[in-house]
């Protein structure tokens, strides 16, 4: 990859039309085409703008819990005996996880933008309460759609929504999980579009949303890149983030990207491994489509169609990928790699037992693979881990896996 | 000419409205189609828009949604239902044929190999939901030079400016989604779509066709006095899947429905050339 693509990628990508070199796009039915051309305006607009900057920065400090720490996690950068590692503690937000930076920014979109009504897609919930979160807070009606699978699988999530006053829809077509919530959410908007703002989770979607959750995420990256310059004087040497849709891995890595000696690691879920054919990992097994409004990396069969995912984390079960990643990876600016259910759930008990510090099952898959990197390089590098959440919604499934029920 | 403007042509000629049915290629069984377009000829069909199934199709309703997923069952591709037209056009080489669907199917075989089969097996245009004109510059030039009319939606939301884009890049007509909302979703209300056709025209000479939301005899009826063309699925693929288990009675059950349309549209044409 030529340097130059690199040392100017903040004012190249995307392109106004939302294109990653061949990614991304605007690829929805007409009848969406002006509420996308309407929120572009809108995000241009309010993106430069100091007031709106302000009430988010300040949303972001008193209602979130920002700036979020880093911690050097010692006891488990001495048992693995190689680089220092740093944790990004994106799981002391409030509501347990990284996704509440987007939500936050795109509500207040909403409302200057005099929506009355929020809808959202979610797969383990996160997202969803995310949503629930700032519907309540700023008095808006809230639809969340949920995969039918994973309203049976993410209870608790469920009723949080309910508790702070969404509707979860539980959609029942096609394999009942996050894709299935995205057609469904899509579907909503069509029908109701005049009055309605779709709050989508991560960086997929059509342009302008990769764009914009990825500035609402890089509040990440942007806290981060500071934090580690004032704690040990340099860059980190590489940054490793867990891969779903792809927005707390963009978040981290964006402000990073011109910086080039910087490693990006993006890790996605292997499930029972990518010879099983059950796994979550278009990047590492999938190949170039179009779905869900733009063009990406995709888990699908030779003629076309999308094919079901697997992974013991809801929040990485899905066929796709936000654009930016496939762009990142054709320019070899970032790695992605996997791991297994097996692996994230070991990286799972590792650092709760040596560092206290419950993570999420998404989160866990990124840790499953600095516990194989880490060795390998030397204690004067350091490494930047993203913890995108907490794991407290994830205890059914850890229990069950232990042949424990609550 | 393309195959779809002439049946415009020789359709205005005799001041009628086109009837297109849209039926999902490989529901309920990979078998019925071909005798089910042809059933849908006899029964007044102008031109054929066959759906190509899609395992996440965004802009369709349950009924449509639920087709999909029973052709998908029976492994249908694009490439078998390129053989389907092609065993089409071995009886019938005047009736136009529309593939519809999303960009994903088209985008894994590859446009240029699309192109060229679909020229050679005897497709007539293409409308991919969700493909704007901003996004098909390459497919287009391609369907272009190929033949291929290349259809595209406008939509209640659609602006002026939008329009004038869209009707740079259609070709054989114009499809215009009267409702604001999924596939089969709602009944449409007349009033407002004579206002858009109105708007619609005024930036192309193409015929302008009427889908999303077109239930019954009546309802086409009422359209056809203001479109060139009415397109017909949900109600049609509701029928398929009532008759899933008898797949030999389907082809005759949707056919009659779909000639109580043509009957109802005709009646309608006929009254109002006589005013």
């Amino acid at each position: 990859m030529p340097d130059t693509q690199i040392d100017d990628y903040f004012k190249t990508y995307p392109d106004e039309s939302g294109h990653f070199g061949p990614y991304g796009g605007r690829f929805v039915g007409e009848t969406l085409m002006g509420a996308i051309y309407e929120l572009e305006e809108a995000y241009k607009q309010y993106k430069n703008d100091p007031q709106f900057q302000a009430e988010m920065d300040k949303d972001l400090a008193d209602f979130v819990g920002r700036p979020s720490p880093i911690y050097h996690a010692e006891n488990w950068t001495k048992k693995l005996g190689g680089a220092q590692i740093y944790l990004k503690r994106e799981d002391l937000n409030h509501t347990g996880a990284h996704k509440v930076n987007n939500t936050i920014g795109q509500a207040l979109l909403a409302k200057r933008m005099g929506k009355t009504r929020i809808i959202a897609e979610t797969g383990a919930g996160q997202h969803g309460v995310a949503t629930a979160t700032v519907a309540a807070r700023l008095g808006m009606e809230c639809v969340v759609y949920m995969g039918a699978e994973d309203v049976a699988r993410q209870a608790q999530n469920v009723y949080r929504m309910k508790l702070l006053g969404a509707e979860v829809v539980p959609v029942q077509s096609g394999s009942k999980t996050l894709k299935d919530a995205l057609n469904e959410a899509l579907r909503d908007w069509v029908t109701n579009v005049d009055d309605t703002f779709y709050i989508i989770g991560t960086v997929a979607g059509p342009h302008p949303y990769p764009a914009m959750v990825r500035d609402f995420q890089s509040v990440i990256g942007r806290e981060a890149r500071q934090q580690m310059l004032n704690t040990t004087g340099k860059l980190p040497d590489a940054l490793v983030a867990c891969i779903g849709g792809g927005s707390n891995a963009i978040g981290l890595f964006y402000p990073f990207i011109q910086d080039k000696s910087v490693a990006m690691i993006g890790v996605e879920g292997a499930g029972h491994g990518l010879q099983s054919g059950q796994h979550s990992a278009p990047l590492s097994a999938g190949t170039p489509g179009i779905l869900h409004g733009n063009r990406t990396y995709l888990i699908q069969d030779t003629a076309g169609q999308i094919t079901e995912t697997h992974s013991i984390s809801a929040g990485l079960d899905y066929p796709g990928v936000g654009p930016e990643h496939a762009w990142l990876k054709d320019i070899g600016r970032a790695q992605y790699v996997t791991v297994t259910d097996t692996e994230a759930l070991d990286a799972f008990h590792e650092l709760t037992r040596t560092e206290g510090i419950i993570p999420a099952l998404e989160t866990s898959h990124a840790l499953a693979y600095v516990s194989k990197l880490a060795p390998t390089m030397s204690a004067d590098q350091s490494i930047l881990i993203n913890v995108s959440g907490r794991g407290d919604k994830d205890m059914h499934t850890v229990a069950a896996m232990a042949g424990l029920n609550f | 000419m393309s195959r779809i403007s002439e049946c415009f042509k020789n359709l205005q000629a005799d001041g009628q409205t086109a009837l297109i049915p849209y039926v999902t290629a490989g529901d309920p069984e990979p078998w019925v189609t071909v005798p089910l377009m042809h059933a849908l000829v006899e029964a007044g069909a102008d031109i054929i828009e066959l759906g190509v199934p899609f395992s996440d199709p965004m802009s369709d309703g349950p009924v449509i949604q639920k087709a999909c997923e029973r052709a998908l069952k029976n492994d249908v591709t694009l490439d078998s239902i390129l053989d389907m037209v092609k065993q089409f056009r071995e009886k019938n080489s005047h009736t136009p044929v529309v593939l519809m669907g999303y960009s994903n199917p088209l985008e894994a075989m590859g446009y240029q190999k699309f192109a060229e089969k679909a020229q050679v097996v005897g497709v007539d245009g293409v409308l991919t939901v969700d493909m704007p004109p901003e996004e098909s510059g390459e497919f287009k030039q391609l369907m272009d030079s190929h033949d291929i009319d290349t259809i595209f939606l406008v939509a209640p939301t659609t602006s002026a400016q939008r329009m004038k884009k869209i009707a740079e890049y259609a070709k054989g007509f114009i499809y215009y989604v009267s409702i604001k909302g999924v596939t089969g979703a709602a009944a449409l209300e007349i009033n407002e779509v004579t206002a858009k056709l109105e708007e619609i025209r005024r930036y192309t000479s193409l015929p302008v066709g009427v889908g999303f939301g077109i239930r019954d005899g009546r309802s086409a009826a009422a359209v056809a006095q203001v479109a060139d063309a009415v397109v017909v699925g949900s109600t049609l693929v509701r029928c398929i899947e009532e008759h899933a288990n008898r797949p030999q009675e389907l082809p005759a059950a949707v056919a009659s429905l779909l000639a109580e349309m043509r009957h109802a549209i005709n009646a309608r044409d006929l009254a109002s050339v006589s005013a």
